[in-house]
């Protein structure tokens, strides 16, 4: 993957594939209307490297050459410590372990996940492609045994203040929180510390355990597992609305202990949650705001409006509204973060507008082709049709900077929104990466007598490697407005929308 | 269910293999001692070949043995005659031996005479010859010839008196005391030579030969670091024959290549007889200046054995200079060494590397973890060059192939479906 | 009944790292006790070999 990324880059290649002669790479191959017959009868143990460009000669053995260096420089780093080729050695080599991250092939980790159960270690699963009858083996097994099973498809937790997979790092506070959303988790956790305050733990449960075969296991057992800490006194649900009975389930076990709970379904009914005696968080924001209001024994109030600067971001987006030429009047949201795109969705929704997306609140609004977006479009880029053959967003960063310069040729988009979810996972200057791709963009349009205005957010702490703060000072430099969320990222971008004459 | 019944199994063989107390007890010529041996027999290493299917070295082994035993005059003779099928070519293996490199030996050749004095069986194998332009590398010309004549008559003799004025030699305390001083037993065996020649030289002084004899023969195996490889491999197959033939046991009691074939003998399957081969591959490793991988053979020799009994690649830890050949760092040679315990049943009682807290070797190579793990035994092994009579090129790593684990597991699994137990 | 949960609030993490390199040395960067293994599928992917293997378990 790091490889490909590394190919592209290089002058004269449009495309390249680089990889093992399995199923899964021809078909890919064939995508790039690179097939040969050659191609067609490797085999699985056969490397080949297929390479899209006008000028083949000088262009392929760059290509070659720069695979063999890249190739032999990993294996050099490896040198060091023992890598134990199997759970079991692992285990021998770390007696003690206590949690195992899994993020190897679906088809593969559910048989490992179940040897770490067996031998007591509790599994961060960040794999997906695993079979809804093999997820709930595994939270039966794990509930048995107390243990816990994050995922499968759990991207984010944070574990004794420890990011595992992709996540921030949040101080350490109060509140705990249990979520079935790994950039769900992002956002709050990290508002949580944003505002000064901070989390015990924050338990990823995968993206299917509220689903009615799984019925919550994970969630719940999280939840007591918080109820029972003495270290958290306020508890956060996060996940999309779940199946009727899981709802009265899991809800019903927050009443088990007095400790005070804020939920948010994501695009549910708020009234639910307060049904049950828990306060509803109304996006991700507001849960954040609402759990630190509860830890610090504050007033809890909705919010759902800008923090700050509202009369300045006001004003800004009517002036902005003004540059625009005539004509452009669309919205393009390009996600990272597929609960961030969601939210946005949500957002947008409230305010009248519906948004086209490869993931639509509504059928009808679902694109014909996920590569033509439609009036106001928000893409989660994260999703499979975008990822085939290559790392998610949150690490490469190049499908996203192809996306930006497409829209940027549409003479009706006026206003490009872009999440930055930084932390453990993601990568390391991903706003150095994608700037090149704005700047472009932006210069494209003003040769075509057009003006591109670009909202932002960035998801994360300022104790993150990549640095909350300087992340939203690039991006300011560079004449992107920043929010400091989501929800108010796609309010402003409404405001712009909105504000066109 | 059946899974108790092969790790019970493996549990004996390895248990066999550890108590293992392999002792030179003897020199003695060939056909008077080797079972099965006669006059127009030709023992070599590896799995069994024949003469059309032999690579360079072995050909050139095979035909500088039989100018060497007087059955031809010259390259062509050796060749009609082995083409004519007069001659039995037979594994060292079917014959309690091993051979290093193209391994031939003949009826007149004296060979070590190996016990091992916990089960009583026996193993043998011939002295060797020196470096360079010698008969295992598949040279065959007068220097060749002669100096095998000198070993029939003079080392072969001088040495098998100087043991029994010595007594048995312990080779399992030479081979564990080889491995804390920077040897692994079977591409590195410096010290262990040394101590054996320190060993055996008041004793080959005591002997009733020429003073110049006796000068010669230290002489001899001074100049040669390897001496002493002519004795770890015996003492790892008497170890491990021990192990043949215990019923369900995946550990695996053999190893060995032709230079055209790799194969592997299964202690459970068909008594240890059976071979499970593939093609033998080429090694991974630095070559001598002047010399390269095209001009290098195939995998040859039954030295092997020695990682198959938990020493040299398995014992790599030991020996970090040996890394150099792949361009690694002592880092890597641990790594080697700590991944052979995904891949056997158990530890080493004797054989220890100090750098891993003494840890004890992995022992008893589990055809099941091979082909789980994909991890096959690393070997350290030194590369013949592909033609007759040139010698060594190089030295590194090989493994074997897969296959010969993939088909020794698929074969185990049909006799156990036979019996009805899966 | 407290649950092995509660009883890994608290403990310092050790972790065994199974899959991609860089869950592994992001670990490592933060100073947690850390083994990456190096995993492949069992029997390379061979479903031939895994069902062989199975039958001896």
């Amino acid at each position: 993957m790091i490889v490909t990324k590394e190919l592209n880059s290089i002058s004269g290649v449009k495309e390249v594939l680089v990889g093992m002669g399995t199923d899964l790479n021809k078909e890919l191959t064939g995508n790039l209307n690179l097939m040969t017959p050659e191609i067609e009868e490797l085999t699985p143990n056969d490397f080949y490297i297929a390479v899209d460009t006008e000028k083949e000669e000088m262009v392929f053995e760059e290509v070659v050459s720069k695979v063999d260096e890249l190739l032999s420089k990993k294996a050099e780093s490896q040198t060091s410590d023992y890598q134990p080729a199997t759970f079991d050695s692992a285990v021998d080599a770390l007696p003690d372990a206590n949690m195992v991250v899994i993020s190897v092939p679906g088809e593969y980790a559910a048989d490992e996940a179940k040897k770490a159960l067996n031998k007591g270690i509790h599994v961060m699963l960040f794999s997906d492609n695993v079979p809804i009858e093999k997820e709930i083996e595994l939270k039966k097994l794990a509930h048995e045994k107390g243990l816990l099973v994050m995922g499968p498809d759990c991207g984010t937790a944070i574990i004794n203040g420890v990011p595992l997979c992709f996540a921030n790092a949040v101080n350490k506070g109060d509140i705990g929180i249990v979520g079935a959303s790994g950039t769900g988790i992002q956002e709050v956790s990290s508002i949580i510390g944003k505002l000064g305050s901070g989390i015990t733990q924050a338990i990823g449960t995968g993206g299917r355990d509220l689903r009615a075969e799984v019925g919550g296991i994970m969630m719940i057992d999280g939840i007591r597992a918080l109820q029972k800490d003495p270290n958290t006194e306020v508890i956060v649900l996060i996940s999309k609305p779940p199946a009727k009975e899981i709802e009265e389930k899991v809800l019903n076990t927050l009443k088990e202990s007095d400790k005070p709970a804020v939920v948010h379904f994501i695009g549910g009914d708020p009234e639910v949650a307060k049904a049950y005696g828990a306060y509803a968080g109304l996006t991700l924001e507001d849960t954040a705001y609402k759990a630190v209001a509860l830890s610090r024994g504050e007033e809890v109030v909705d919010v759902v409006d800008f923090t700050r600067d509202k009369e300045e971001l006001e004003k800004a987006a009517k002036e902005e509204a003004t540059k625009f030429s005539q004509g452009q009047k669309y919205l393009r949201g390009l996600y990272s973060g597929g609960t961030l795109a969601y939210e946005a969705l949500q957002i947008l929704q409230e305010k009248g507008i519906d948004g086209y997306s490869n993931i639509p609140l509504k059928s009808e609004f679902k694109l014909e082709d996920v590569f033509k977006s439609k009036a106001h479009t928000v893409l989660d880029l994260g999703e499979d049709e975008f990822t085939v053959g290559k790392p998610h967003p949150m690490i490469d960063p190049s499908t996203r900077i192809d996306v930006i310069l497409k829209e940027a040729k549409d003479p009706e988009v006026a206003v490009i929104l872009l999440d930055f979810v930084i932390g453990y996972g993601a990568n390391r200057d991903i706003v150095g990466e994608i700037l090149p791709g704005i700047i472009k963009a932006r210069e494209y349009a003003e040769k075509e007598g057009r003006h591109l205005t670009f909202v932002a957010f960035v998801c994360g702490t300022n104790e993150d490697p990549q640095n909350l703060e300087k992340c939203e000072v690039t991006l300011k430099e560079n004449g992107v407005y920043v929010l400091p969320s989501n929800a108010q990222a796609v309010r402003f971008s409404e405001k712009l929308i909105s504000s066109i004459k | 269910m059946v899974m108790e019944k092969i790790n019970a199994a493996n549990d004996k063989a390895l248990e066999i293999i550890l108590n293992g107390q392999p002792s030179l007890v003897g020199i003695g010529k060939c056909l008077d001692v080797v079972p099965g041996m006669t006059e127009k027999t030709l023992l070599h290493a590896g799995p069994p070949i024949t003469w059309d299917k032999a690579s360079g070295p072995l050909r050139g082994a095979m035909m500088g043995a039989l100018i060497y035993e007087g059955l031809a005059e010259d390259e062509e003779s050796a060749t009609k005659l082995l083409e004519s099928g007069e001659i039995t070519l037979d594994p060292w293996h079917h014959h309690d031996g091993v051979g290093p490199m193209a391994g031939v030996a003949s009826a007149s050749m004296p060979v070590f005479i190996i016990k091992n004095e916990t089960y009583g069986n026996y193993s043998y194998c011939t002295l060797n010859e020196g470096l360079g332009k010698v008969l295992r590398f598949g040279a065959y010309n007068k220097e060749v010839i002669d100096r095998l004549k000198w070993m029939e008559r003079v080392l072969g003799p001088l040495l098998k008196e100087a043991l029994e004025l010595h007594g048995p030699m312990d080779l399992k305390t030479l081979i564990a005391q080889m491995l804390q001083m920077g040897d692994e037993g079977h591409n590195r065996n410096k010290s262990g030579t040394g101590m054996f020649i320190r060993a055996i030289a008041p004793h080959v002084a005591a002997t009733s030969f020429d003073l110049q004899d006796k000068i010669d023969v230290l002489k001899f195996m001074d100049s040669n670091d390897h001496f002493v490889l002519n004795l770890t491999m015996p003492a790892c197959k008497a170890t491990l024959d021990a192990a043949k033939g215990i019923p369900y046991s995946t550990i695996v009691t053999t190893q060995a290549r032709n230079g055209t074939e790799f194969g592997i003998r299964v202690s459970g399957i068909e008594g240890g007889d059976r071979w499970f081969t593939a093609p033998a591959e080429y090694i991974d490793g630095l070559y001598f200046p002047g010399y390269s991988q095209e001009d290098a053979n195939p995998d040859i020799g039954d030295s092997v054995i020695t990682e198959t009994a938990g020493i040299g690649g398995f014992a790599m830890a030991t020996a970090p200079a040996i890394v150099q050949f792949v361009g690694g760092t002592p880092q890597d040679a641990v790594n080697y060494s700590t991944s052979m315990y995904e891949i056997t049943h158990g530890e080493n009682n004797v054989y220890q590397i100090p750098f891993l807290n003494f840890r004890g070797t992995a022992t008893g190579i589990d055809i099941r973890k091979v082909v789980e793990t994909g991890i096959l035994p690393v070997i350290n092994t030194g590369i013949a060059h592909k033609d007759p009579g040139v010698g060594q090129v190089g030295a590194g790593i090989v493994r074997p192939p897969m296959k010969c684990y993939e088909d020794a597991l698929q074969a185990f699994v049909e006799m156990l479906e036979k019996e009805g137990l899966v | 009944m407290m649950s092995n949960i509660n009883e890994l609030f608290g403990k310092e993490l050790k972790v065994i790292n199974m899959g991609l390199d860089s869950f592994g040395d992001d670990l490592k960067e933060q100073n947690i006790k850390t083994v990456q293994m190096r995993w492949r599928p069992p029997a390379g992917g061979s479903k031939k070999m895994m069902s062989l293997l199975s039958k001896l378990k």
